[in-house]
């Protein structure tokens, strides 16, 4: 019981760190909250649904697409939205507004496109494209694939595969941050904008970058949402934007490292609570977000601290 | 005349006597009050936001248990309504005060965390473990308190409350203070200002006001679920109505909520999903093209708006 509560929290911590990674980006870089993160995942799962019942294929192909997708998507609201943003007063404040009424604006499309009932997708598609290749490669007959054992203990293949996909997705956003040019400049806008301003870095474009990387990111871990939590439906954007926010500042601003810790920590503690109190489970995410706000603002890894 | 004088005569007193009228010549009942309750949450929004600058993003959670302590007192001590109705204030003032420590956290920080507090709120008043005490999520039903004029008269006269208290905020040394801390806090503590007691007093006001709306709202609806009480849209449609006019200032949340929620209304609520489109367009319009509210396009003349 102990063993299974702990290694399904660090499997749907892994998952979890996926889905804050995003918004991490863009608060850590833009200083914006972006309140339509949740929405993103949101759509990420639709195109996995588009995936499944227009091409009937392993909603595994849905995460390249996803990215492309929404990392143009990205780049293309950034130039809307944000520069305008940033001329006015407050705009970390009217940032929160802002993506309030896009999350809106998203929801609504969604609705009426596709109604509001809840979508789910059979979890023995997800990874049919391994056990084809095993076949292809080895023989043997081709079957559902069963559950994965981790130490004598069964967990659903989705659970696992979805883990493996966040932590591919958090290495290669480590890669981006710390091994290429573009993320060495990401950093410097990171830790002071204006003085990368005056150093002629492009901060437009780097922002742009991050921003369509972030909801690309948070796209990708839509597509493994409806295996993750069940179902989803347009009104999924909300619970999952707080949910991020928890992990994002459990772990610290501006580190992928301290949200994937932070992802981690989330998802044990939820899984603890979900086995031994169930029915306090829904109140976790937020007494702990408020909880760490409140004692160490800056995050489990950070240093910066923000107090007024 | 004190300039304090005139916004009493000229705009609170004929807000309230037109909505204390209202209701001899306007049928819908039910619209009066909401504008009433709109009214009311959206200067409590005005005076931490406006006042302080603090986002209060879950200014709901003191609506909702405003609205929760007016149902347990009328539940479990069968008190009179107006009792309970004082009750809901201090609960809210209660929760503001546990939350108090939540004002060492800035900006975007500030705003998520209230966020979440009303959330946890929420599912601790909806937890089915506490069923005997706040019925859970089955919701809560007042037959004996059911009276839908006097919560309508209790409703106007908080209003006209919190209108004077933002009389008061806009025309006094406390009221500037608070500006001056929230443009600048460090200057102002060297000013002299008592920069952390002015916060927690604009706090605590602005808490005791959505509890009472919450409170006067359970004694007019009086079946209820913790889903409806505690729903983001309130938060949302009172920082929305008094953005869109204009914050800190007097006129700015009435011409808000009036124009807003007159809008609203006049759309209908027969296809929400294409109401909320419109709604998030308008709300990013507004951030991106007047974010200082509609008062800003007579400031911006240098024409001086209370």
């Amino acid at each position: 019981m102990l063993i299974y509560a702990l290694v399904a929290g660090v499997l749907f911590g892994l998952y979890f760190s996926l889905v804050g990674i995003g918004l991490n980006l863009v608060f850590g870089v833009m200083r914006i909250v972006n309140l339509a993160h949740g929405d993103f995942l949101m759509l990420g799962a639709f195109v996995a649904f588009g995936i499944v019942t227009l091409a009937g294929i392993d909603p595994l192909f849905a995460v390249p697409l996803a990215f492309v997708v929404f990392l143009l998507v990205g780049v293309l609201l950034y130039w809307v939205l944000v520069p305008r943003l940033q001329g006015s007063v407050n705009p970390e404040m009217l940032s929160i507004i802002l993506f309030f009424g896009l999350s809106q604006v998203i929801e609504a499309i969604t609705t009426i496109f596709s109604g509001t009932s809840e979508r789910s997708i059979q979890s023995r598609l997800l990874g049919t494209v391994f056990s084809t290749i095993k076949v292809k490669l080895f023989g043997g007959k081709p079957g559902p694939a069963g559950p994965v054992h981790i130490f004598g203990q069964g967990f659903p293949a989705p659970w696992v595969i979805a883990a493996g996909t966040s932590l591919l997705a958090i290495a290669l956003v480590y890669v981006y941050l710390y091994r290429t040019r573009m993320g060495t400049l990401t950093r410097a806008v990171m830790s002071r904008r204006d003085e990368a301003l005056a150093t002629g870095i492009d901060v437009d474009r780097i922002s742009a970058a991050a921003f369509g990387i972030g909801l690309g990111l948070a796209a990708v871990a839509g597509v493994f949402a409806p295996f993750m939590f069940g179902s989803v439906t347009p009104a999924f954007g909300a619970d999952a934007t707080v949910t991020s926010f928890a992990i994002v500042v459990l772990g610290s601003l501006g580190n992928p490292l301290g949200t994937a810790l932070g992802g981690v920590v989330y998802g044990v503690c939820y899984m603890m609570v979900q086995t031994y109190l169930s029915s306090w489970a829904d109140l976790l995410p937020y007494v702990l977000l408020i909880f760490i706000l409140l004692l160490r603002p800056s995050g489990l890894l950070g240093r910066r601290v923000r107090v007024a | 005349m004190p300039s304090s004088l005139k916004h009493l005569l000229f705009m609170v007193v004929p807000l309230v006597v037109i909505f204390a009228v209202l209701p001899g010549v306007y049928q819908n009942h039910l619209l009066l009050f909401n504008f009433v309750i709109f009214l009311i949450l959206a200067q409590g929004v005005n005076i931490i936001y406006g006042f302080t600058g603090y986002l209060p993003f879950g200014y709901v959670g003191f609506f909702g248990a405003g609205a929760y302590g007016f149902a347990i007192m009328v539940m479990q001590y069968q008190t009179p309504a107006v009792l309970a109705v004082i009750v809901a204030g201090l609960v809210g003032v209660a929760l503001g005060l546990l939350l108090t420590p939540l004002l060492r956290l800035s900006g975007a920080y500030f705003a998520i965390a209230n966020l979440a507090a009303s959330l946890a709120v929420l599912h601790f008043v909806a937890n089915p473990a506490l069923e005997s005490v706040t019925r859970g999520p089955y919701g809560v039903a007042l037959s004996g308190t059911f009276d839908p004029n006097m919560a309508y008269a209790a409703a106007v006269v908080v209003m006209a409350l919190t209108l004077v208290f933002v009389v008061f905020l806009k025309n006094s040394r406390f009221g500037l203070a608070l500006q001056a801390v929230r443009e600048d806090s460090v200057s102002a503590s060297m000013a002299g200002v008592d920069v952390v007691r002015m916060r927690v007093i604009a706090w605590l006001a602005s808490a005791l006001v959505a509890g009472l709306a919450g409170g006067v709202y359970a004694w007019y609806v009086s079946v209820f679920y913790p889903d409806n009480v505690f729903s983001g849209d309130f938060s949302i449609f009172a920082i929305v109505f008094a953005l869109f006019g204009g914050v800190a200032t007097i006129t700015g949340p009435i011409i808000g909520v009036i124009m807003l929620y007159g809008i609203y209304n006049l759309i209908g609520f027969t296809a929400p999903q294409y109401f909320q489109l419109i709604y998030g367009l308008l709300i990013m319009g507004l951030v991106l093209f007047l974010p200082a509210g509609l008062v800003s396009l007579a400031t911006r003349r240098g024409w001086h708006v209370p």
